[in-house]
């Protein structure tokens, strides 16, 4: 038997590496939406949905990766719809956005009915932690591929942003309109792109809730996971990597209240089991300050309208 | 006419009563003929949840093979005023004369309420809460101890374990679920006096990704025998299975998702009741106020024994489920509880005594606290 | 807080304000505002009704149990009404900050612990303080625990530059956690084993249903509310540097206008709202806190507001609609047999499509004043 500790931060890791990657893709899609100076409120049902086709993807066709392939072209379209909607003038990207989350949750609950019962082929983890004497740490080594295509995806992604012109013409977009317009760049065409790669990402983050964890598919699989994830970004000052630390954090903290009880501090769960609330607000506060806090917002997004 | 006495011939009156008064707004919808007995249903979750809501909404079919007998069903109605709209829009514009409310919080105050303002109307609602002496006459309660599957479950987990730790899933510290824990404690204890259970509170009736976790920790912390009391068990039995730990399933069948650690699990028989309900109906027999039962009365089951299960379980287990359907006790006092170690069931309780029905805390050999 | 100009759609608000015109033309631009959400309504029921055809079921059905179930009969129209109350002032609790520039959408939070607030400060005051001072004073606790709340958010982002978007969502779910801890711990009441809640406040102190219907006062209540919120934030002084704040917050500074209060007065006004909901929940209503205040008004009403471009007057009819909607929603599921998911894929749509034909206003010729 391990100590007590040990087993609360093994726990911590596992959680960090199973709990993270939905909060990781549907934020690292956001993250470019917003960077173009879009908000999709609406990923919480693009996720549920990405989920929902990725399941029935998998179950019909017997590949996962059929499934996951599947999700993000749900979410592609959701994301084109919300783009195009958006691209009209006088329209509100954040109502659209709510609107859109209730019409993607339908739409996955509407179709996911038949899904409810079977088991679909589910994605393999690879195990990291062979090496490891401990079976809880291998348990907590077991990693799905998603995690590191989801860590691969925030560098590229920081790196395109910064280094290519593809990545200055969405920060132009996203700092300002009128300059993008000057360039010559359509404003409408990228903040289209960008959020239908925002909701791609978004999909396949659904992918690995149904298709890996917790791996079936239901209707409260998501329970408020994508709108948290959306609020993340803010958190992660729009920086593609500043993301996936707040994934990993949101993940490894969510695991704070399972484990203390299986060691036996039971009292007081429900605050343990809102760790990740609480930390991220913690640590929000605390890295925060009046002077520039909105240093790194791109400049076209008032989420205030 | 005595509220309590429903005939089929007043149920009737009232259903046409109900349609009168429905058709008056637009005549050429009304779908309840004159000559039906509509029931309404309300489910606080989806129908196909994999867990309590579709129990019920399986059992439900007996009803509909009634003849004359219209079922109306809404499904997702949370536990605020939109569950007694519902119900009232049941009565109002469906003409229903018999409304099952199936999710605990619908109780108090809202059916109660509803019940005193329309007398006419027969409600029955999932939970062993009517009281005789406070609670109207027109309404009632229909339940199955389901703490008795689980004991049966602990029975054969109790004698399928090598760490001798049982893990248990829980959503919220309520009687009902704490009934399950201790049962599946003391059926545990009964075969294996070193089995301990350790429960996990996820705060929800559903929260997978909180469920998966939980199930990890429970597995991290040495368990080798996982079950749970959340609304849809798929998640809790898939990641257990996935561990490498064996399994109790909850409300359905979960054997099929763990094909190599299920034990057996613990189900309703809703079935049982509403066959009973629509036999009553069709004799024109008033429904009881107030049924409730386990093994006794076939309102639970255990699904068919799984790989996980041992031999010795096995025979464990059927010969548990015998003694119950005779009406041996589980709770068989003095017994403490975990917390202070007082003495909390002084005497040995009847399986349906009401007593058990107020469980406020977790019986000593159960790892866990109920705050 | 965005630097960012913010584009200030808030037709109603505006119209009063505005140079009396010719009476015809007034009433030709007022009219793009009913024409053109009314056309917004057909079509999504249209594009529905493909939907439906699709499924093998009748559109002509459906529309006659959406009528009936939310407007067609007097049951249903107090359905609807009831339904809508709590949204109307959680909407508020949404509309108010955005007037000064701000996005909250944790009025759920405030909603649920200004409920259990107002139920805890009544079980000391039942049999032994007459109703209607209890009434107030929870009522009064509950305003004050959700302003508290949604002004922490306030006070968060200009002292400290915290979004209070993500504050205040973080917020509500530590909020719900403190409501869950106290109710399954110290404040529960034991009688109820199998639905952990607060003691229940007693039937003479709840709050009852306005005369000659079953809708509770809270419908009425919300709005008033919205009518006198409306005027603070479009005729008071208040309102207006709340609005130039929002407007362009340097402006705002530059004037020597008091920002940090501005926002979270704002900010206070709106959990006031939100808390409100939640009393009336726990007084009119379940009679007790317990976990189903969380029922997700208070994100439904981020919707709501939205919907009604932020402006108070407009909360009530889109509360309403949004209501009709849901109350009908049940009589749909079970006539049809269609689950519980359909409504939500109709309300999507019409909110969708709603949305997006606001991007026609001021394109109809038709609509414009004459003579310009």
């Amino acid at each position: 038997m391990e100590s007590p500790v040990v087993i609360v931060l093994e726990a911590m890791l596992g959680g960090a590496i199973r709990v993270s990657t939905p909060f990781m893709f549907v934020a690292l899609g956001e993250c470019v939406t917003e960077k173009s100076g879009r908000v999709n409120l609406g990923l919480e049902g693009t996720l549920v949905l990405g989920a929902m086709t990725a399941y029935a993807i998998s179950f019909h066709t017997g590949s996962p990766w059929v499934g996951v392939l599947a999700a993000g072209v749900a979410g592609s379209v959701l994301g084109a719809m919300h783009g195009s909607i958006c691209g009209l003038p006088k329209v509100n990207d954040v109502a659209v956005g709510i609107a859109m989350m209730l019409f993607g949750v339908g739409v996955a609950f509407f179709f996911g009915k038949p899904y409810i019962q079977p088991v679909a082929p589910r994605l393999q983890s690879i195990p990291l932690g062979s090496w490891s004497e401990s079976p809880n740490l291998r348990s907590a080594l077991e990693v799905n591929p998603l995690f590191f295509v989801g860590i691969a995806a925030a560098f590229a992604l920081a790196w395109a942003l910064r280094n290519t012109r593809w990545g200055l013409v969405v920060r132009t977009v996203g700092d300002s309109a009128a300059a993008a317009r000057a360039m010559g760049v359509s404003v409408n065409g990228v903040r289209l792109m960008t959020t239908t790669i925002g909701g791609f990402f978004a999909g396949v983050g659904g992918a690995f809730l149904s298709l890996s964890y917790p791996g079936s598919w239901n209707q409260g699989l998501s329970s408020g996971q994508g709108l948290m994830a959306v609020a993340l970004v803010i958190f992660a000052r729009w920086k593609p990597l500043r993301c996936v630390l707040a994934a990993l954090l949101f993940g490894a903290a969510g695991a704070i209240g399972p484990s203390l009880q299986a060691v036996g501090v039971t009292q007081g769960y429900y605050f343990f089991n809102a760790a990740p609330y609480i930390l991220t607000l913690v640590i929000m506060i605390a890295t925060s300050s009046a002077k520039h806090s909105a240093a790194d917002m791109p400049g076209e997004l008032s989420m205030a309208k | 006419m005595s509220s309590a006495i429903i005939t089929r011939r007043a149920l009737l009156k009232t259903a046409a009563f109900g349609a009168a008064g429905a058709s008056l707004g637009l005549g050429s919808l009304r779908s309840a003929r004159a000559a039906d007995l509509v029931v309404g249903i309300v489910y606080v979750g989806a129908r196909d949840d994999f867990g309590w809501n579709q129990a019920h909404a399986v059992a439900i079919k007996a009803l509909k093979e009634v003849p004359g007998v219209k079922v109306s069903e809404e499904e997702n109605v949370p536990e605020t005023d939109a569950v007694s709209k519902s119900m009232e829009s049941m009565i109002n514009l469906d003409g229903a004369s018999l409304i099952l409310a199936t999710s605990f919080g619908y109780y108090k105050p809202f059916v109660l309420d509803l019940a005193k303002k329309y007398p006419k109307v027969e409600f029955r609602h999932a939970a062993p809460l009517w009281n005789k002496a406070t609670d109207p006459m027109n309404a009632g309660s229909y339940f199955g101890y389901l703490n008795q599957a689980h004991y049966v479950d602990g029975v054969a987990a109790g004698l399928s374990t090598k760490s001798n730790k049982i893990g248990f899933v829980a959503a919220k510290p309520i009687a009902i679920v704490l009934s399950n824990i201790n049962s599946v404690l003391l059926g545990a204890r009964s075969v294996n006096p070193n089995a301990t259970v350790q429960v996990i509170f996820t705060g929800d009736w559903s929260m997978p990704v909180r469920e998966a976790e939980a199930t990890n920790a429970l597995v991290d912390a040495g368990c080798d025998v996982i079950t749970c009391h959340v609304d849809g068990p798929k998640v809790v039995i898939q990641t257990a299975e996935k561990r490498g730990a064996k399994t109790c399933g909850h409300n359905a069948n979960q054997g099929p998702l763990a094909p190599k650690g299920f034990i057996t699990g613990a189900e309703y028989k809703w079935e049982t009741i509403y066959k009973g309900y629509a036999a009553d109906i069709k004799s024109g027999k008033p429904l009881p106020n107030f049924l409730a039962g386990g093994f006794d009365a076939d309102y639970v089951r255990n699904s068919p024994f799984g790989a996980g299960c041992s031999p010795e379980g096995q025979k464990a287990a059927l010969a548990a489920i015998e003694g119950l359907k005779k009406g041996k006790p589980i709770y068989v006092g003095p017994l403490k509880d975990n917390k202070t170690g007082k003495i909390v069931i002084d005497k040995t309780y009847a399986n349906d005594d009401p007593f058990l029905n107020n469980m406020d805390y977790l019986l000593q050999g159960v790892v866990g606290s109920t705050t | 807080m965005s630097d960012a100009p913010v584009a200030q759609s808030f037709p109603g608000a505006a119209a009063p304000a505005a140079p009396m015109a010719v009476s015809s033309s007034r009433w030709r631009s007022d009219a793009e505002f009913v024409v053109i959400p009314i056309l917004a309504i057909v079509a999504s029921f249209l594009l529905f009704a493909v939907f439906l055809l699709a499924i093998g079921k009748s559109p002509v059905d459906f529309m006659a149990l959406v009528w009936r179930g939310g407007f067609g009969t007097s049951f249903s129209i107090q359905n609807t009404l009831q339904r809508s109350s709590p949204l109307i002032m959680t909407a508020l609790a949404v509309a108010i900050p955005a007037r000064i520039g701000l996005i909250i959408i944790g009025g759920e939070g405030a909603l649920v612990l200004g409920g259990f607030v107002a139920a805890v400060v009544a079980i000391p005051m039942t049999g032994v303080v007459p109703p209607m001072p209890a009434l107030l004073v929870m009522a009064f606790a509950a305003m004050l625990t959700g302003g508290i709340w949604i002004g922490i958010c306030g006070f968060l982002r200009y002292a400290r530059g915290v979004n209070e978007t993500i504050a205040s969502l973080l917020l509500t779910y530590i909020g719900i956690a403190i409501m869950n801890f106290f109710v399954e711990g110290a404040l529960r009441d034991l009688s109820d084993p199998n639905k952990p809640s607060t003691k229940p406040i007693g039937r003479d102190y709840m709050v009852g249903s306005i005369p000659g219907t079953s809708v509770h006062w809270g419908f009425l209540f919300g709005v008033l509310l919205c009518l006198g919120l409306y005027l603070l934030m479009s005729r008071t002084t208040f309102g207006f540097a709340a609005r130039v704040t929002g407007g362009n917050f340097r402006a705002a500074l530059a004037q020597g206008l008091p920002v940090g209060r501005l926002i979270v007065a704002c900010c206070a006004i709106a959990g006031a709202c939100a808390g409100l909901a939640g009393f009336f929940e726990v007084a009119a209503i379940q009679g007790r806190a317990n976990a189903s205040l969380a029922a997700g008004y208070g994100f439904t009403g981020i919707l709501v507001a939205f919907l009604a471009r932020q402006n108070p007057l407009m909360i009530p009819p889109v509360a309403i609609m949004f209501g009709g909607i849901v109350a009908a929603g049940g009589l749909i599921q079970r006539r049809m047999g269609l689950p519980d998911a359909t409504v939500q894929v109709l309300e999507g749509l019409i909110f969708v499509v709603l949305l997006t034909s606001e991007t026609l206003y001021g394109r109809f010729s038709i609509f414009k004043p004459k003579g310009r």
